[in-house]
């Protein structure tokens, strides 16, 4: 539904995008994941056409939209801190791009009831904008984006200002409305937990390109490179090699899943694939920082001569920092990161 | 005047580098479109000030300077050789350089009390210090002459004449210009978070060394603004010191004048046109160059919060000093400028001079003085109408994110109807104007005209930070909910500078109602305008006319006066739906103040 190719976008002489290509079908929940400065929202100012590609096109059911201004691409785009329009009330505001497209006043006004309903506040139309919360902002930015039955739904950074119980509440509701509506929804976060709450497929940028893109389960388990593991906040990288069902790692001989790559890779040890043992019976480490996680204790480990590793254990069996610990890795939570030996 | 005002608020939110960085590739890069839309924007304001400034300004220098189609650049020798040339040079000069000084000296206190303490009244107290900003020239003129001049209030009591001495123009000047440096440095000050001079305490500084190391450094920018401010103005200052100067003291604008309608010596007349183009071009070339360096970013809080009331005996002192002079300087010459308009020959006060007003048989004019009201009235409206159309074309289009250098360029093109000479424009009205296909000698829109390049400054200083404090994605959040660009500018642009349309337009009408050095040229003898009439009955002899001279000034103080008091009340609400600055939490909802 949504195509993009090999687009391009430089400001200076910089790429912020380098050559994007990306697919949107229809009825999917798309979300884009990367650090700040990665083009994330870039992206979305070119297809919402508030951005001019320097190269590459993109093409929303098969039609080319270069040339197309922004107000004529049928597409909502819902801005990151909302962007409500300060001297209408909610109603006015959701009304906005009804009135902007010419619908008459009392079908405005039915689709204003039908919206707010949808998103949770009935009877708030003459609320001030100014008057609402965080969250009720969002909901009016999201039903002010809908209400025009955009083509495709674009989101950037949609719960990047609320406080995080909101936030967590805020994207099931989202995931849910999504579903039952069938909107096809392109939206960017650096959020991981949001992304893969809210996606059917997560693509994680980097330095304008796209590192990565899959399921949230695939992503999340087949990280792509060093970079996208990294990002998604795993510690435990490094070059290694493979032979037979063991890897040569700066922690010594790691096992790896039977059918593993041969050669030069970097590998990834999730924390979950370091068990800790007695002091004797494994690599020895010093405990260096633990840090309260909620359901885990994340555990940070010195072994001699090698790069930190980090550890998840049950709250009750966390050792005191200090403490000389002995590490074992567990092969099923190692995994084999293409891209080959960069780290 | 408010260029330096707008200047020290920050021109677009500042925010901290790496949160700068963070948002740069969000700022929108040219769209293919934007060149052409700028073009459009800027077609009409630059065809207005080549037509009827650039134009006529160059036609009356060509007219002096060329003669047998042969340029004679030697002229400008032979005019700056001439002893009394030199001598208006010199006076210039260093009467500007002292009411600079003087301003500075008086106001300063005045900015820091405005800016610091919180007292009652103090609302309306901004307001009177504002007043004589806008009033007329001819007004402040006659005022002092009122105070200090023969027959004046000083005369009367003690037998004091100032107006044959250079302090009368020195305190004129003063008394125009105190509002530059209080809005100006006062403004910024009031944002100045007081915990910066704490912190400097805290480390062992004394009150005066934290000041004069934490706060002087922040305030230095606003101060030299002002000054250059206050430098500017004085330098070309025209109606007061034409009014005060009498014979002995004279400006390069009055000696434009005089040499241009009393000699008829038009070449030296352009010759010294040229002379003060070159001088404000300089001024307000390092006035471009300290605003650049004032772009440090300043920790910056809201007002409100850092006044408080005045205490212990030397707070009171500094207050009560502040307010006795302002009662001396600002509010004592337009009082009597009213008590001398009401006494009239015979006991006690009355109104016959603003009735000899009505009357024509003076001989003076060929319609009655009061007729001047309507004319003024009208002229300035036709003004303020072509003034807001021009300005708020010409700042939609320096707003742009995207405005490259050419457009910068123009920003301070903007300004020089301020500094050249009046005289000349008007002048140069008659001289160019005057054949087909543009023959406007006999219209009545030429003093509206000539008027609007005066108001148009103001326009785009007023509403310029307002349009850059639009929050660009709002304007883009209406465009991709369907708007043309047309649509989003009447429905996100227009409803946040409605409030500021209607402050340029204030500023505007009373720059318009008080123009005097172009209008005194090309107004006709029987459609005179408020200033005109009222220096011409001030060059008349005869208590009569002196005392319909008062009238009449005082009706044209009126109306400014009355005009300043709605801006004051708007500019209090011009706050909703602009930009925060995102470190500060301030809304630029001083913008348009000094």
């Amino acid at each position: 539904m949504l195509k993009l190719e090999g687009v391009t976008v430089r400001f200076g002489g910089r790429a912020v995008l380098d050559g994007v290509g990306l697919d949107v079908a229809e009825h999917e929940v798309v979300c884009v994941l990367g650090p700040s400065g990665s083009g994330k929202s870039t992206l979305l100012r070119t297809v919402a056409g508030l951005q001019h590609p320097d190269g590459g096109r993109v093409f929303l059911d098969g039609r080319d939209l270069g040339g197309v201004p922004a107000h004529r691409r049928g597409v909502g785009l819902m801005f990151q801190d909302h962007q409500l329009f300060p001297q209408r009330d909610v109603a006015g505001n959701v009304a906005f791009g009804l009135r902007m497209h010419g619908d008459p006043k009392r079908q405005q006004a039915a689709r204003v009831d039908e919206l707010l309903e949808l998103v949770g506040l009935p009877d708030s139309h003459r609320r001030a904008v100014a008057s609402l919360s965080g969250g009720e902002q969002q909901r009016v930015a999201l039903a002010r984006a809908l209400a025009p039955r955009p083509r495709l739904l674009m989101l950037d950074e949609p719960l990047g200002q609320l406080d995080r119980s909101l936030r967590e509440r805020l994207v099931v509701e989202l995931r849910v409305l999504f579903g039952e509506l069938g909107t096809t929804v392109l939206a960017v976060t650096h959020d991981q937990g949001e992304a893969f709450a809210l996606a059917d497929r997560v693509v994680v940028m980097r330095d304008g390109r796209i590192a990565q893109s899959g399921t949230p389960r695939e992503v999340w388990q087949r990280p792509a490179d060093a970079f996208v593991a990294r990002f998604l906040g795993f510690e435990n990288v490094s070059g290694a090699t493979v032979s037979g069902e063991a890897a040569d790692t700066p922690w010594g001989r790691v096992p790896v899943p039977a059918g593993t790559q041969q050669g030069e890779v970097t590998l990834l040890v999730r924390p979950a694939g370091v068990r800790l043992v007695p002091a004797a019976r494994g690599l020895r480490c010093t405990v260096a920082a633990r840090t309260f996680r909620g359901t885990h204790v994340a555990v940070q480990l010195q072994p001699g001569g090698a790069p930190r590793l980090e550890a998840a254990c049950a709250l009750r069996d966390a050792p005191e920092p200090g403490e000389e610990v002995g590490v074992a890795f567990d092969a099923a939570e190692i995994v084999v990161l293409a891209g080959g030996g960069a780290v | 005047m408010d260029l330096a005002r707008t200047e020290v608020e920050p021109r677009e939110p500042r925010e901290p580098r790496e949160f700068r960085e963070f948002r740069k590739p969000r700022v929108p890069r040219a769209p293919r479109t934007g060149n052409a839309a700028r073009l459009g924007l800027m077609a009409v304001p630059v065809a207005f000030f080549g037509l009827f400034f650039a134009y006529p300004v160059a036609a009356i220098t060509a007219r002096g300077l060329r003669a047998d189609g042969v340029w004679r650049f030697g002229r400008i020798w032979d005019v700056l050789a001439q002893p009394d040339i030199r001598h208006v040079l010199w006076f210039t000069t260093w009467q500007a350089l002292a009411s600079t000084a003087l301003t500075l000296l008086i106001a300063l206190p005045g900015a820091y009390v405005f800016a610091r303490f919180d007292f009652r009244g103090k609302q309306l107290l901004r307001a009177v210090v504002t007043v004589p900003f806008v009033l007329p020239t001819v007004v402040v003129g006659t005022a002092f002459l009122a105070l200090l001049g023969r027959g004046g209030l000083l005369d009367e009591l003690w037998g004091v004449r100032l107006d044959t001495t250079v302090w009368a123009i020195l305190l004129a000047h003063v008394f125009f210009n105190y509002a530059v440096v209080v809005r100006t440095v006062g403004g910024l000050w009031s944002q100045l978070d007081p915990r910066q001079e704490e912190a400097a305490r805290m480390l062992g500084a004394s009150r005066f060394a934290a000041w004069r190391t934490v706060t002087l450094p922040a305030l230095g920018p606003a101060v030299a603004a002002a000054a250059l401010m206050v430098f500017l103005f004085t330098f070309t200052s025209f109606g007061v010191v034409q009014i005060l100067g009498g014979p002995t003291f004279s400006t390069l604008e009055v000696e434009i004048y005089r040499q241009t309608s009393e000699i008829f010596d038009l070449s030296t007349a352009a010759v010294l046109t040229i002379i003060q183009f070159a001088a404000v071009g300089a001024v307000l070339a390092v006035h471009a160059w300290t605003v650049r360096r004032r772009e440090t970013a300043l920790r910056l809080v809201d007002a409100a919060t850092t006044a408080r009331p005045p205490r212990g005996a030397g707070q009171w002192t500094l207050l009560a000093a502040v307010l006795a002079t302002i009662a001396v300087l600002l509010v004592l010459p337009p009082a009597v400028l009213v008590q001398r308009s009401l006494d009239t020959p015979g006991p006690g006060i009355g109104l016959g001079y603003y009735e000899a007003l009505t009357s024509d048989e003076g001989g003076l004019f060929l319609v009655p003085p009061i007729d001047a009201v309507g004319n003024s009235l009208r002229y300035a409206l036709a003004a303020t109408a072509l003034a807001l159309l021009i300005g708020a074309l010409a700042a939609a289009a320096l707003a742009r994110r995207d405005a490259g250098r050419l457009v910068r360029g123009f920003d301070a093109l903007l300004m020089l109807p301020l500094g050249v000479s009046a005289v000349t424009v008007g002048f140069g009205f008659l001289v160019a104007l005057d054949e087909p296909p543009l023959d406007l000698r006999s219209s009545w829109i030429l003093v509206p005209l000539a008027q609007a390049l005066v108001g148009v400054p103001f326009v785009v200083r007023t509403m310029l930070p307002v349009l850059r404090a639009v929050d660009g994605r709002l304007r883009e959040a209406a465009a991709v909910l369907g708007a043309s660009p047309w649509r989003v500018w009447r429905e996100v642009d227009l409803p946040m500078v409605r409030r500021a349309l209607l402050i340029a337009a204030g500023f505007a009408f009373a720059v318009s109602l008080g123009e005097f050095g172009a209008t005194v040229f090309i107004a006709r003898p029987d459609n005179p305008t408020l200033p005109v009439a009222v220096a011409r009955l001030l060059g008349r002899a005869g208590e009569l006319n002196y005392g319909q001279a008062m009238a009449l000034s005082t009706i044209l103080m009126a109306v400014c006066a009355v005009a300043l008091l709605v801006l004051e009340h708007l500019r209090t609400g011009l706050r909703t739906g602009l930009r925060a600055d995102p470190r500060t939490g301030l809304r630029p909802d001083r913008t348009g103040e000094f």
